[in-house]
């Protein structure tokens, strides 16, 4: 962790007003952190602290060891002494000048004879060669988002500060953004927020996610895990996990790992969770990749683990997939789950048709009530 | 035809401008991005110019430096003469009858550079300095330039307030418009004409001139 505090970057802030924070988070060297949350949640106004261009009531921001604020010690420092590159969400380049010129403006620290040649490198590196002499204006969306991306970078910044770099793009340039910024952060040894309210986007390009809810950190956590092990309802509900139920823990069997719970009107299996004694009353979740179809032609391995019997209630093809919502007998809950559509057509899923799935038990996930 | 008196307008203009020019890019600016309680009282003060009679100006102006006011005391001591009736005391009422027609421009060209661009500015690691002239000023200038070109013409035309003030001295307080009003007292239409022709071009030129940098101005931006 010492190292990690001597290379990394650390954000402590918090303040009541005009926009309440409540946040903690800290991104290593070489590690890149997507900031997660719906729109107004405050991401933005984090990175702006960050950069220094809003200021927090109070709170600690360090970078490498070094404070850029710290509230208690009267430090403050304005954006021009915090090495930090910003992506702006529109890129904000200079209208008036140059793609070299917009790269060149941020390399006041480099010997003036120097910046051409590291400007052009720069943009060589976001793959803008020979479009140097362009303005914005004379630039697509994408190239603009390069430009701003080699801004960002000429500083030679210990922080990179990502803010939704690729809203305002189209699909296609999206996805060729994706692989060029995967491509180039394997070479970025600092760490690197990125702004984000697409999930999918954080979970691919991200190394962690931190989820902020109204100004508030909630949790950071590998994407993976961060859906599978959400610490609460709201994280659950935020990071898109649709079927959240809730439930009671009946009992625990520790030599078989598994923990009973009843749910959805019958007993379930779940993986074995001490923090919650028999007769508590909980949330739990499971993704809809943990819900395991049982197949009509032949029964696969799982079946045994949690069966659950049920009526479709809606069956919606969407591109590949089916999005298919169960009504579970008994209580009438409703499992959310999308399955391949061969695999849907196949077993003759459609509105109405009566289906048996298993809820697998490592899926299954307790959260306080 | 009085040129003189065209001398002495074009003087008077270029110096308002002189001094409008940095008061005008600090107020446009300052107007444009903060935010104050009292803003609003500023801007009507500022723009009071526009709707007042240039007689009521005139008035105040008169009241305000003559040899009564703390100001004109001040003056005639420091300087040995007074302050209306003179160039000087013309060039103090041109500047203030000019303040919106140089500031308004100036706040809109600053009020239009987006934000996230001057925090850009800050994040490249410029000065505020560095960040004034490098970006703010080339991105506001058509508005900088449109405020000065207004305040030029504007000045050339202005009569009321510069008669209440300056009255009628040659060489020292007699500008171009009020020579034309003198001209056709004493009946001299040919001289009326030919120096009405002047300010109309000059105006006219200078009005165009401004279209010419906003038009300009909208089609970068498209």
């Amino acid at each position: 962790m010492a190292d990690r505090a001597a290379t990394g970057l650390e954000v402590r802030l918090s303040q009541a007003g005009p926009i309440a924070l409540q946040v903690e988070m800290d991104c290593a060297a070489g590690e890149v952190l997507a900031l997660v949350g719906p729109s107004g949640s405050g991401k933005s106004t984090v990175l702006r602290c960050i950069a220094g261009v809003i200021r927090a009531r109070s709170g600690r921001i360090a970078a490498g060891g070094e404070a850029w604020f710290d509230s208690d010690a009267g430090v403050s420092l304005p954006p021009r002494h915090r090495s930090a590159g910003f992506v702006f969400q529109n890129y904000a380049l200079f209208p008036h000048m140059s793609a070299q010129a917009n790269v060149e403006a941020a390399m006041g620290h480099v010997a003036p004879g120097e910046r051409a040649a590291r400007a052009r490198a720069l943009l060589d590196r976001v793959n803008l060669k020979g479009l140097e002499s362009r303005r914005p204006a004379e630039l697509s969306g994408g190239q603009q988002q390069r430009v701003a991306v080699a801004r960002a970078l000429a500083r030679d910044p210990r922080v990179l500060l990502l803010d939704e770099p690729f809203s305002a793009v189209d699909r296609s340039t999206r996805q060729i953004l994706y692989r060029e910024l995967a491509i180039l952060r394997r070479d970025l040894a600092m760490p690197v927020v990125l702004v984000t309210h697409d999930l999918d986007e954080a979970a691919m390009l991200a190394d962690r996610m931190c989820i902020l809810h109204r100004g508030r950190t909630l949790q950071a956590a590998a994407p993976h895990e961060l859906m599978l092990r959400p610490a609460s309802s709201l994280v659950a509900r935020l990071v898109d996990v649709k079927n959240i139920f809730r439930g009671r823990v009946l009992g625990h069997d520790e030599s078989a790992g598994t923990t009973l719970l009843e749910g959805l009107g019958q007993r379930l299996e779940a993986l074995f969770d001490g923090r919650f004694a028999a007769g508590t009353e909980v949330q739990w979740a499971i993704p809809g990749s943990h819900v395991i179809l049982h197949r009509r032609d032949r029964p696969s391995r799982g079946e045994r683990e949690n069966p659950v019997r049920g009526v479709i209630a809606d069956f919606l093809p969407l591109g590949e997939n089916a999005s298919v919502v169960i009504r579970v007998d008994g209580p009438g809950e409703h499992l959310r789950v999308t399955f391949p559509l061969h695999v849907a057509r196949r077993n003759g899923l459609e509105a109405g048709a009566e289906v048996v799935v298993s809820l697998l038990r490592d899926g299954i996930h307790l959260m306080k009530d | 035809m009085d040129w003189n008196a065209l001398t002495l307008s074009i003087e008077l203009a270029a110096w308002t401008m002189a001094v409008l020019l940095p008061v005008g890019i600090a107020l446009g600016r300052l107007l444009a991005w903060r935010q104050f309680a009292w803003k609003p009282l500023a801007e009507g003060i500022l723009a009071l110019p526009l709707v007042l009679p240039p007689t009521v100006l005139g008035f105040y102006l008169l009241v305000g430096l003559g040899a009564a006011s703390p100001v004109g005391q001040w003056y005639q001591s420091a300087f040995g003469r007074p302050l209306v009736f003179s160039f000087e005391g013309l060039l103090v009422a041109s500047v203030v009858f000019n303040l919106p027609f140089a500031i308004q421009p100036m706040q809109r060209a600053f009020e239009s550079i987006p934000r996230d661009v001057r925090d850009a500015a800050a994040c490249c690691g410029l000065t505020p300095w560095q960040a004034l002239v490098r970006i703010e000023l080339p991105l506001a200038w058509p508005g900088i330039l449109s405020g000065m070109v207004m305040t030029f013409a504007h000045t050339l035309g202005e009569f009321g307030v510069v008669l209440m003030v300056g009255g009628s001295i040659p060489g020292e307080t007699r500008t171009v418009a009020i020579a034309i009003y003198d001209s056709v007292q004493s009946f001299d239409n040919a001289a009326a004409g030919v120096m009405s022709a002047v300010l109309l071009g000059l105006s006219l030129v200078a009005m165009a001139l401004v279209y010419a940098t906003s038009a300009r101005r909208t089609r970068g931006r498209g």
